[in-house]
């Protein structure tokens, strides 16, 4: 028989800690009288914000112990990876309550179900078991399922469910199909061990079988072509409030996927995928950017978009050295910040019975209220990569980071396709400040969500003028 | 030789009845196909001597899970008078299905008494000390080396719970129930109102 080990249940502290949130949600829904979810939201922000502190005060600065057999590993790279999906989770939440109120979609459940994705994208950030790795991407995929799911009278919205399940089951089961490859030619579902036996050299044929099927599965879950079909449809079909949430926190959890999966434990493969990720990277650059240009609905055009920047980040990936993925995990971060504040816009400008879904519903909005046309602004910069903003220095390192592997003719790809990008972010500045509405109406909304996106706004600008700290932590997360 | 040959006998069935579950237009025959193919996935388990993983796969998915399936897909139907008809049509079908599992239990059965050198030692060696207790084995992993996994796996589980009342709970407007509080608290004055009234006079007296 085998001695059991207690293990050290400190170095889980974030994921023990949102597990024993989650239950307090759940209960603590039941005795809300207020039908406004008010408990539910303000337990959820709460324990995402001490998830954010708990991240960091666990994990910072250590070595990569682990814990529980170790499946759970404890690194730099894990805390930063938890206190920005944690942080990103908590501003796309900030945003979603009035749109929800004003829809009758305002239930305890929703901020449940974030608090669950959470715990997910935490699992993922420090798994260092494929076992555990595939139950953390499972506790997000469903959680989001049940999201976008959330208005069920709405066609579109169970569409949308409908495909995101369907393609999202495919993906997992990709993505499962490679890692029992993974395990059997390796031995192990142990991500150190598998690095071990990766660069020993046996059944590589067998293990690079499984490597493609894994990174197949961790190109659907990020959305980058060609697996990119489910993402317009969804973003455009759930609700505003989880398209937000699922366009920025998730991706992090995508790159921990990527990271520990891939980077770590197949690391000695990295000729072999760095192929398969540049087609990924040129194809998502290629597709994103050329159907946005065509787009006439904000939120389809968002998407798109967003497909064009898991492509920059993937680019940051192909690099394969630590300044590559340093450059990849800021350009999560930064690109998580900028989605939080674009479908938060869209948030602001709807109200009830109404959303400001195409791209002509922005126009005049500098005269309707020049702050939110400011932050409008900052927001179009910032994906376009104009210096000032975060986007700037995102698109910066990862350049810098494929110059310096020798990637120099992706680099001027990757700069043609974000000039082409400029061309729809610029129209929609263009309809924000040079096209005229008859009698243009002030816009009303409440102070949390104004105070929430005047905040966001002031983040790009900030993190634009003074990304050092940020740049360092994640530098430091690779041990540079 | 001979367990390479179940194997891929298993195997081939295996995927004939996945892809029959997704091709098959009639959800009946899909379910009845998916009872075929965790069949033969139990019988694969057999195989690799996971004894009590596919018992468990048998007891739990074709035992519990797929009878209710095929419960809610015949429900969907609820014209019995169709179901009815369509008996004999199915009939080849479920016959097919229940030969052929007929016939690989046979296998299975049939491949433990065929001495197989090497391969039961082999397997049952994997398995440690316990010369291949599979109960045992899992019994003493389950809650030390994968406790991690399991409890997080139980938080898939609550969230499937979750998301599964969210989506389908419904409260209807105009529906009557008791609040039982109210009723206790209820005081006299809300329910009994004195009215004073001119009696009736007898004129006639």
């Amino acid at each position: 028989m085998m001695n059991f080990e207690m293990p050290q249940f400190a170095l889980a502290a974030p994921e023990i800690w949102l597990g024993v949130m989650v239950c307090v949600v759940l209960v603590a829904d039941l005795f809300d009288r207020s039908g406004e979810a008010r408990f539910a939201f303000w337990l959820t922000q709460l324990s995402l914000l001490a998830g954010v502190w708990l991240a960091f005060y666990t994990h910072w600065g250590d070595s990569g112990q682990t814990t529980f057999n170790g499946m759970v590993v404890s690194d730099s790279l894990a805390a930063l990876l938890k206190a920005a999906s944690a942080a990103l989770a908590a501003l796309t939440l900030a945003y979603s309550r009035d749109y929800l109120r004003d829809r009758g979609l305002l239930k305890g459940e929703f901020y449940l179900l974030a608090l669950i994705a959470t715990l997910g994208m935490f699992v993922m950030a420090s798994a260092s078991s494929l076992l555990v790795l595939y139950i953390g991407l499972e506790l997000l995929s469903l959680s989001l399922y049940a999201m976008v799911a959330l208005d069920r009278d709405n066609r579109v919205g169970s569409e949308a469910a409908m495909k995101y399940f369907i393609l999202g089951a495919l993906a997992s089961g990709m993505l499962l199909y490679g890692m029992s490859m993974i395990y059997g030619a390796t031995g192990s579902l142990l991500i150190g061990e598998i690095m071990l036996a990766a660069s020993g050299g046996e059944n590589a044929l067998l293990l690079a079988f499984g490597m493609t099927f894994a990174l197949v599965g961790v190109a659907f879950k990020f959305g980058a072509a060609p697996f990119h079909m489910w993402v317009p449809d969804v973003y455009q079909g759930a609700p505003t409030a989880v398209t937000a949430f699922l366009g920025s926190a998730p991706k992090i959890a995508a790159l921990a996927l990527f990271l520990r999966l891939l980077a770590e434990g197949l690391g000695d493969l990295q000729a072999q995928w760095q192929v398969m990720a540049i087609i990924l990277a040129v194809g998502s650059l290629a597709a994103g950017n050329l159907f946005a240009l065509v787009q006439t609905n904000f939120k389809r055009m968002l998407a798109y978009s967003t497909v064009s920047h898991i492509g920059f980040l993937f680019l940051g990936l192909v690099a394969g050295s630590e300044e590559g993925y340093s450059a990849a995990l800021f350009y999560a971060i930064s690109y998580g910040i900028m989605a939080a504040g674009a479908f938060g816009m869209i948030i602001l400008l709807s109200h009830k019975g109404f959303e400001a879904e195409q791209i002509e519903d922005l126009n005049g909005l500098n005269d309707r209220h020049s702050g939110y046309a400011l932050v409008m602004l900052l927001l179009m910069f910032s994906m376009t990569g104009i210096p000032g903003t975060v986007g700037f220095y995102a698109k910066w390192l990862v350049l810098q980071a494929l110059v310096e592997a020798g990637l120099v003719w992706l680099a001027v790809l990757a700069v043609l396709f974000a000039v082409i990008g400029a061309f729809y972010y610029l129209r929609v500045l263009k309809a924000v400040y040079f096209e005229r509405v008859e009698n243009p109406q002030p816009l009303v909304s409440s102070r949390g969500p104004r105070v929430v996106v005047a905040a966001n706004g002031a983040l790009i600008l900030l993190l634009g003028l003074f990304p050092d700290t940020l740049i360092a932590l994640c530098r430091a997360a690779f041990g540079l | 030789m001979i367990e390479k040959v179940i194997f891929y006998v298993f195997a081939a069935i295996l995927l004939l009845a996945a892809t029959l579950v997704i091709t098959a237009r009639n959800p009946v025959h899909s379910a009845l196909s998916l009872v075929l193919a965790f069949f033969t996935s139990a019988a694969l388990w057999l195989l690799v001597e996971a004894e009590f993983l596919g018992i468990a796969l048998v007891l739990v998915y074709v035992g519990a899970v797929m009878v209710l399936f095929l419960f809610v897909v015949m429900m969907l139907d609820i014209n019995v008078a169709v179901l009815r008809e369509g008996f004999a049509r199915y009939l080849p079908l479920g016959a097919l299905v229940g030969v052929v599992m007929l016939l690989e239990m046979l296998l299975v059965i049939g491949a433990s008494q065929v001495d197989l050198p090497g391969f039961a030692g082999e397997a049952a060696g994997s398995l440690g000390e316990d010369g291949g207790n599979n109960i045992r084995m899992l019994g003493s992993v389950l809650y030390t080396v994968y406790v991690y996994p399991f409890e997080l796996a139980a938080i898939v589980l609550l969230l499937a719970m979750i998301a599964a009342i969210m989506l389908t709970h419904r409260r209807r407007g105009g529906t009557k129930h008791q609040d039982i509080s109210a009723q206790v608290r209820t005081r006299k004055e809300d329910r009994l109102r004195m009215v004073r009234m001119p009696s009736e006079r007898n004129n006639d007296s």
